[in-house]
């Protein structure tokens, strides 16, 4: 079984290293500042203890207040997982740091949410349309794109 | 005075006979050698995530369906389990077994369009690929007595499946399941160490274990590289856990260990089919399930082993009818990320070679 | 020396030509032009029937079967609707060009068929140097699929048209260099002279040299596994991309009736020709072209198609060595034992057993990247 890592615990050892980082600890997931998220990231991979090396999957979810962006970390050494989530509240230009350089699989996932959400990735070498075509207005995926 | 040749661009693709479907590759060529590419798509896109946010959390499975469609059973079964997780619906024993047999007959249907596929772009031509369709057609068959359905199945439901299978179904699956070895053998003899092939597909597209996991790769592609990685064992979701089988593993995670991981998958298949096939138990096959599902408010991931990769379904619920936010970690848009770094250096040759062994499904990189 | 040392006599009571004929050579150019023309169309209908029967039962499905018995009909119901289709020259194509490649492409393989022998001094002209004028002819095809690659204005034709002159350079030296065995123990360049000395086909005298022409023949016309020039699965259709309606259909044609010229020269040099006991000439000469065909035929349903860099490795290294071997060891064996045949028929086949698995040693494809 992939276990799910304890989120207090987790959230409190990326406390020791980033002051401030962990803004919220929901009941599976870990709620980082969307500033320090690279370094959180970047922690959470090298770490031997997390050796979250595997990136399952990043997504984008709309709450009308703010973004949440979700990344599913994955251990494929020590078989567990981490749910690491940042938050997003500027609705006309949200920016999150860009977790390519860490893993490369987010550089699809990052353009396809910057296409379909808005959502710009701040270090991404390629942002720009993937699904839909340049020059498209609006992002569909936002509940307010009708 | 010397030579020199200019690079050109050339659009592999959209239309182009082995670009498995509307994928396109912008390709800087310098003669015949690949200097850069650009993967390019959304040809398909129909906003599937999208469209679901506005549907039932049954009404979700038809357009699951439409995913990869080489294996509709395998989407279904990954949407399922994230709506039972969400909801908490249990699904009884006989539907469990149904679900496994379904997915698993699905992973060798798609498994032997992938190999096909690939052998055909490596040149063999039509043969290979027309054998593998033959026998892709009985489990199709199989499909069509259970569901009346042949590629779009739309047979499973949150809380089991949506019919019993029928009389005539474990007969006729007990018929194929001591046919096929005979089969899979037949290829193995035919191209298993053909020379061309060999040269042809060792040691090209290597895919080394850090970039693999770096890329997230999954499935077949990820197991080519030698990463003993397969979500039926590392989280065993429906009854996995009861099976018996071995998780095939290639060595460098070139080209041909992918076309060979992908063909004793399907030897692994025959196995847990097997072992479905003895323990299916009677019951019902499908729990008492209210015919509008309200999760409680909260989130969740389900992932299955699809063939093609680590099939992933992100829901939202909001307490309502219809799923806050639906996303699907497709296995193929992860897999493509490496192409880039398998092709360049290679010939044209080779780059449809590489892009064949990956296998990828354009209904589901788009979506 | 030779192993064959014709007889004076019995070269002028061979009826090569008619001048006795009413009306003189006309009269049989005529006939064989007719002949010829008539051959080489119904021939190439009969190998696209005959590929795509084979093909069918070969992938395990039926092959076409609607049209006439046994779908016998089919290629004449193909050559139909090709021709009602639309002609269509894409805008940027050199229209000259366009137009002239599929002829130019075709012309020279009907005119190889003039110093074929379909039976014995049945032949248009029995050219005292016949072989190297089927040699010269062969390679002006190219040209014509050189000139549908570069005036299709296509990147898929022109990668099609240039991998197409990289083959046919490389491949004719070991072609030519395995003819020059057959030479040497006929001691003579005609087609019909060449027949008429094998006394045992020269496939059993000359296995190695069958063996790199039918390699070598395979590639020039690029029957699979060499197939690269209309490779679809990686260049759509090569040169022929932008083609349609009769144009398309006459590179259709030239691929079958190139097929049939390598099937035909070696049926000529290899099998005997139109030799063999109780059957009329012309009729073993039907089968034997028809057997040749039905083995290339197994090659490309069988298997995958070679790389540009492996192809040119082909010949390089693995045919043009042999080649030369195989020239070097014929030399010898006509100088020391001009007379003894047949106990160099298991030597023969000996030399090429062990020459070719020792060349598959220590000559691989490739596993991987082969550089030219």
């Amino acid at each position: 079984m992939t276990l799910a890592l304890p989120v207090k615990d987790t959230a409190q050892r990326i406390g020791e290293h980033f002051a401030d980082a962990v803004t919220e600890v929901t009941d599976g997931a870990v709620i980082v500042k969307s500033e320090a998220l690279f370094q959180v990231a970047e922690y959470l991979k090298t770490n031997p203890d997390f050796d979250l090396n595997y990136l399952t999957h990043i997504t984008a979810v709309d709450y009308f207040d703010y973004f949440e962006i979700i990344y599913q970390l994955t251990s494929l050494n020590n078989n567990h997982s981490l749910l690491l989530k940042t938050r997003c509240y500027d609705r006309d230009k949200p920016v999150v740091p860009s977790v390519v350089g860490l893993w490369r699989g987010a550089d699809f996932q990052e353009r396809e949410i910057y296409d379909l959400m808005g959502i710009s990735f701040k270090g991404h070498p390629n942002l720009k349309r993937i699904v839909m075509w340049d020059g498209f207005d609006g992002h569909p995926l936002r509940k307010d794109y009708l | 005075m010397t030579l020199k040749t200019e690079p050109f661009v050339l659009n592999v693709g959209p239309q182009h006979p082995s670009t498995h479907g509307v994928f396109r590759m912008r390709a800087t060529l310098d003669g015949e050698v690949v200097v850069d590419i650009e993967p390019i798509f959304g040809y398909l896109h129909r906003g599937i995530e999208k469209l679901a946010e506005e549907r039932t959390y049954t009404g979700v499975i038809p357009l699951t369906d439409r995913l990869d469609y080489l294996s509709s059973m395998a989407n279904n079964l990954g949407y399922c389990l994230a709506v039972e997780k969400l909801a908490g619906i249990p699904v009884p024993e006989r539907a469990q077994y149904i679900r496994v047999i379904m997915a698993e007959l699905q992973r060798i249907a798609s498994h032997l369009i992938a190999v096909g596929a690939f052998l055909n772009d490596c040149g063999a031509f039509m043969t290979p690929i027309v054998y593998m369709i033959r026998e892709r057609e009985k489990i199709l068959d199989l499909f069509d007595m259970v569901c009346g359905q042949r590629l779009t199945y739309n047979y499973m439901r949150p809380g089991g499946v949506s019919q019993e299978i029928p009389d005539e179904f474990l007969p006729a699956l007990d018929k194929f399941l001591k046919q096929m070895p005979g089969w899979i053998d037949e290829y193995d003899q035919l191209l298993k160490e053909n020379e061309i092939l060999l040269a042809r597909s060792k040691g090209v597209g290597t895919l080394s274990q850090e970039l693999a996991i770096s890329i997230s790769a999954s499935g077949p592609v990820l197991r080519g590289s030698g990463i003993k990685w397969d979500i039926r064992r590392a989280d065993p979701y429906s009854i996995y856990e009861r099976f018996e089988f071995d998780i095939p593993t290639g060595t460098v995670g070139d080209c041909y260990d992918r076309y060979r991981v992908r063909v004793e998958e399907m030897r692994q298949s025959l196995r847990i089919l097997e072992q479905a096939r003895q323990q299916i138990p009677g019951g019902e096959f499908r729990s008492k399930v209210p015919h509008l599902i309200r999760p409680p408010v909260g989130e969740t991931y389900a992932h299955i082993e699809a063939p093609k990769g680590e099939l992933g379904f992100y829901l939202v619920s909001d307490n309502s009818i219809a799923p806050y936010r639906c996303h699907v970690r497709a296995p193929s848009l992860l897999n493509v990320t490496a192409l880039r770094d398998l092709m360049i250096g290679w010939k044209i040759a080779d780059l449809i070679l590489i892009f064949g062994s990956m296998d990828i499904c354009m209904g589901e990189i788009d979506r | 020396m030779m192993i064959f040392n014709p007889d004076p006599s019995s070269v002028r009571q061979m009826p090569t030509l008619a001048p006795d004929w009413p009306g003189g050579f006309w009269w049989h150019w005529l006939l064989f032009t007719v002949i010829i023309i008539a051959f080489v169309l119904l021939l190439v209908m009969g190998y696209i029937w005959l590929e795509r029967r084979a093909m069918g039962r070969m992938q395990a499905r039926l092959g076409p079967n609607r049209a006439g018995p046994f779908g016998l009909l089919q290629p004449v119901a193909d050559a139909l609707k090709v021709m009602l289709k639309e002609d269509i020259v894409p805008v940027n194509a050199d229209k000259i060009v366009h137009l002239l490649a599929p002829i130019i492409a075709f012309a020279p393989v009907l005119i190889i068929f003039a110093v074929v022998p379909f039976a014995n001094g049945a032949l248009l002209a029995d050219l005292n140097i016949g072989i190297v004028f089927v040699v010269a002819i062969s390679s002006i095809s190219t040209l014509g699929v050189f000139m549908a690659g570069w005036g299709s204005s296509n990147k898929y034709s022109l990668l099609g048209a240039m991998r197409n002159v990289a083959s046919v350079v490389s491949y004719e030296i070991p072609v030519v260099l395995s003819i020059a065995g057959v030479v040497l123990i006929t001691g003579s360049l005609s087609m019909n002279q060449i027949v008429l000395a094998q006394e045992i086909p020269f496939i059993l005298l000359q296995p190695l040299g069958f063996l790199i022409f039918f390699i070598g023949g395979c590639a020039e016309i690029n029957r699979s596994p060499f197939d690269l020039l209309e490779a679809d699965s990686e260049i759509v259709a090569g040169f022929h991309t932008e083609y349609s309606g009769m144009k398309f259909a006459m590179f259709y044609l030239v691929e079958y009736a190139e097929a049939l010229v390598i099937s035909a020269l070696i049926t000529t040099l290899f099998l005997g020709g139109w030799r063999g006991p109780i059957l009329p000439p012309w009729l073993w000469f039907l089968v034997k072209v028809m057997v040749v065909f039905f083995v290339m035929v197994w090659t490309r349903t069988t298997l995958p198609r070679v790389r540009i860099d492996q192809l040119m490795a082909l010949a390089w290294k693995f045919l043009f060595p042999l080649a030369l071997l195989n020239l070097f060891i014929t030399g010898i064996e006509i100088l020391a034992w001009p007379t003894a045949i047949a106990w160099l028929i298991p030597v023969n086949i000996a030399v090429m057993v062990i020459l070719v698995l020792l060349w598959s040693k220590l000559f691989k494809l490739g596993w991987g990247r082969v550089e030219v």
